[in-house]
């Protein structure tokens, strides 16, 4: 790497960590936000925990032990100070602590989602282009139309009926939960995501069975990103089109094929790189829905299962790991953006 | 996004009376707009159809959407129930019909709590400028750090399920993009000649906000709770898809799909008839969005 490069990078590293200057202060926002739903509003963490029937000094005692007596100001403390040391308190759900169950189940959301935001680009940024490239005719309105549609469709119902048609129906998807009841629990845990471990341990039956259980959520968990991409993808191949180095490519004879590809799609590839980036977080807001349709025991279904229980702990512990992982991809896309995009040199 | 309307006048011309004209002027350029855009036209008309049924919901249901008649229950869609019963023998058309009422409540309710909190926070803050605008700011970049259907989730979590909640929930997701639009629209005015003008008769700052900012932002923040509406609409449905919403008996669409999902594998139109109306008004609202915004971005007319 020349000198010059290596200040380049430099800067640029610079103005990521002033822009992680600002992310901490974000951080800490989400924090407070996080302890003030979980501690300041109306329900009562004391009563959760020692029942309606507990007499005074049961209760003065569990509410001297959760740190209620001291100011606000030392209650965020503690909570700061445990949340640093990984402990998001114990979860009434399954009596584990909070961080056990959420690494549990969270491979199964991380396959889910992954699955579904490959979904989204392969379908999502082809017809950006091809309606970029037939702007006002046919197919333009039709890729409109699709992406109306994803905006529009309660994924959950599209999942459901999806669901009926599919697997009660023609019997083609593999129904629900992640893997057919006859393989459940026997296949050697590696890395959580069920169509690896299944392929590492060479069953090719059981990741057969992995596949036909996953496919059918992770498309309709997709329908969103494939609106957001494909919309983004247009647009920006209209900017790029109507360019003047386009025009000189045309005056050159250059194939339609090279101009689009070769030309405009090589100067919108960082942009779509931090798209992509975000909408694999709004992946996870679907997956709190899409999760509970197929059964999928991810890390959506802990979250809502346990709201429905009423566990705060749980709850405002998902909440706040969601919030991290949108912040971090918000991160990574700027990062991604400053540092491949030439222009910012 | 910024509307060409009286916003080049010197001076004090910029009176409310003024900006109410022209206000008048761009609704009819809208109007226009609208019969020439086939899309956008279908869209207005689903959304008027929505506040009619609304508005006469008890003689369009022709059946009463809380009667129950366990003898016929789980009927198929047929001439007499058009849509079919439900698992108590309720008419599902009255209750999609009767359903209406509570979608376009938490709608207008959710947008009457978030237009003016972000109209109110967005010009404040870029107004002020300063460090008023780095809190405020702050406070919103970390509202929308959130997916609003998890932040929701939270403030559900902390409030307790109920169709009142969820709009509380939902607004307090809402507000961030209204503002930001907002404080947007008010930097180029914060030093406008006729904002200058007013300051040095002696406005108070609040007067200048209220009597000349805010009717400046007004018909774009408008357009963008517009745009809104559909992502309300779904994030209401999900919320009462999770059983978090509106309880039962009431007739919201998405608890109503929650229900019969149990239901689902023999009597398919109990999920298939709520979600189509789910998904029907909000295609509507965002047909209708997108044709506001053809017309007032022209960036993206090209």
């Amino acid at each position: 790497m020349s000198t010059a490069s290596y200040a380049i990078w430099s800067t640029r590293a610079a103005a990521v960590s002033r822009r992680s200057g600002s992310v901490a202060v974000t951080l800490l926002g989400l924090l407070l936000l996080t302890f003030f739903i979980g501690r300041v509003m109306p329900l009562d963490p004391v009563l959760a925990i020692v029942g309606p029937d507990a007499d005074a000094s049961a209760y003065a005692q569990v509410h001297r032990e959760l740190g209620l007596d001291k100011p606000l100001w030392a209650q965020f403390g503690i909570y700061l100070k445990d949340l640093l040391h990984g402990d998001f308190g114990m979860a009434l759900l399954t009596g584990n602590p909070v961080i056990t169950d959420i690494a549990r189940v969270f491979p199964a959301t991380l396959e889910l989602a992954t699955l579904a935001i490959l979904f989204g680009v392969l379908v999502g940024l082809p017809l950006g282009v091809y309606a970029a490239t037939h702007q006002g005719r046919a197919g333009d309105h039709v890729a409109r139309l699709i992406t109306l549609f994803g905006y529009s469709t309660p994924i959950f119902w599209i999942g459901m009926m999806a669901f009926l048609v599919f697997y009660a129906w023609l019997g083609w998807a593999g129904g629900v939960g992640r893997i057919g009841l006859a393989y459940d629990g026997l296949i050697p845990t590696h890395t959580g995501l069920l169509l690896i471990d299944t392929a590492w341990a060479g069953d090719w039956q059981a990741f057969r069975s992995a596949l036909r259980h996953i496919l059918l959520p992770a498309v309709i968990l997709s329908f969103n990103s494939v609106a957001y991409i494909s919309r983004m993808t247009r647009s920006f191949m209209l900017e790029q089109l109507s360019q003047e180095y386009i025009i000189t490519a045309r005056v050159k004879g250059l194939s339609q094929r090279r101009i689009v590809w070769g030309h405009a799609f090589g100067n919108i590839r960082v942009q779509l790189l931090t798209i992509v980036a975000l909408a694999y977080g709004g992946l996870l807001e679907g997956a709190v829905l899409i999760e509970t349709v197929f059964a999928w025991p991810g890390f959506g279904q802990y979250l809502t299962s346990s709201l429905l229980l009423g566990d705060m702990n749980a709850v405002m512990a998902c909440v706040l790991l969601i919030g991290l992982i949108f912040v971090a991809l918000n991160l990574i896309s700027d990062a991604l953006y400053k540092i491949f995009d030439p222009r910012t040199r | 996004m910024t509307l060409p309307i009286a916003s080049g006048a010197p001076g004090a011309a910029a009176l409310p009376a003024s900006s109410g004209a022209a206000f008048a002027a761009s609704t009819l350029r809208l109007l226009r707009f609208l019969l020439r855009n086939p899309m956008t036209f279908a869209g207005l008309v689903v959304i008027a159809t929505l506040l009619v049924v609304a508005a006469f919901a008890p003689w369009i249901a022709g059946h009463d959407p809380l009667q129950q008649n366990l003898a016929g229950a789980l009927q198929a869609p047929g001439s007499v129930h058009w849509f079919g019963t439900d698992e108590y023998g309720r008419d599902v058309f009255a209750r999609l019909v009767h359903g209406s009422r509570i979608t376009l409540y938490i709608v207008l309710l959710v947008t009457v709590i978030v237009g003016p909190i972000g109209l109110l926070v967005g010009t404040v803050s870029g107004y002020f400028g300063g460090w008023v605008d780095s809190l405020f700011m702050r406070i919103t970049d970390i509202f929308i750090s959130f997916p609003s259907l998890v932040l929701a989730l939270a403030f559900i979590a902390a409030l307790g399920p109920g169709l009142e909640h969820a709009v509380i929930a939902i607004a307090l997701t809402a507000w961030p993009p209204i503002a930001r639009l907002a404080r947007a629209e008010t930097l180029p005015l914060r030093n406008a000649d006729f904002v200058v003008a007013v300051k040095l008769q002696g406005a108070s700052n609040t007067r200048i906000i209220l009597r000349h900012i805010i009717p400046m932002c007004l018909s774009s923040v408008i357009i963008r709770l517009t745009m809104n509406m559909a992502s309300i609409i779904l994030t209401a449905a999900a919320l009462g898809f999770l059983g978090l919403g509106a309880q039962a008996p009431l007739p919201e669409w998405g608890a109503m799909i929650s229900t019969g999902r149990r239901y689902m594998l023999e009597s398919w139109w109990l999920v298939a008839a709520p979600g189509a109306a789910i998904m029907l008004v909000s295609l509507a609202f965002n047909l209708l969005g997108d044709g506001l915004r053809d017309v007032l971005d022209p960036r993206s007319q090209s």
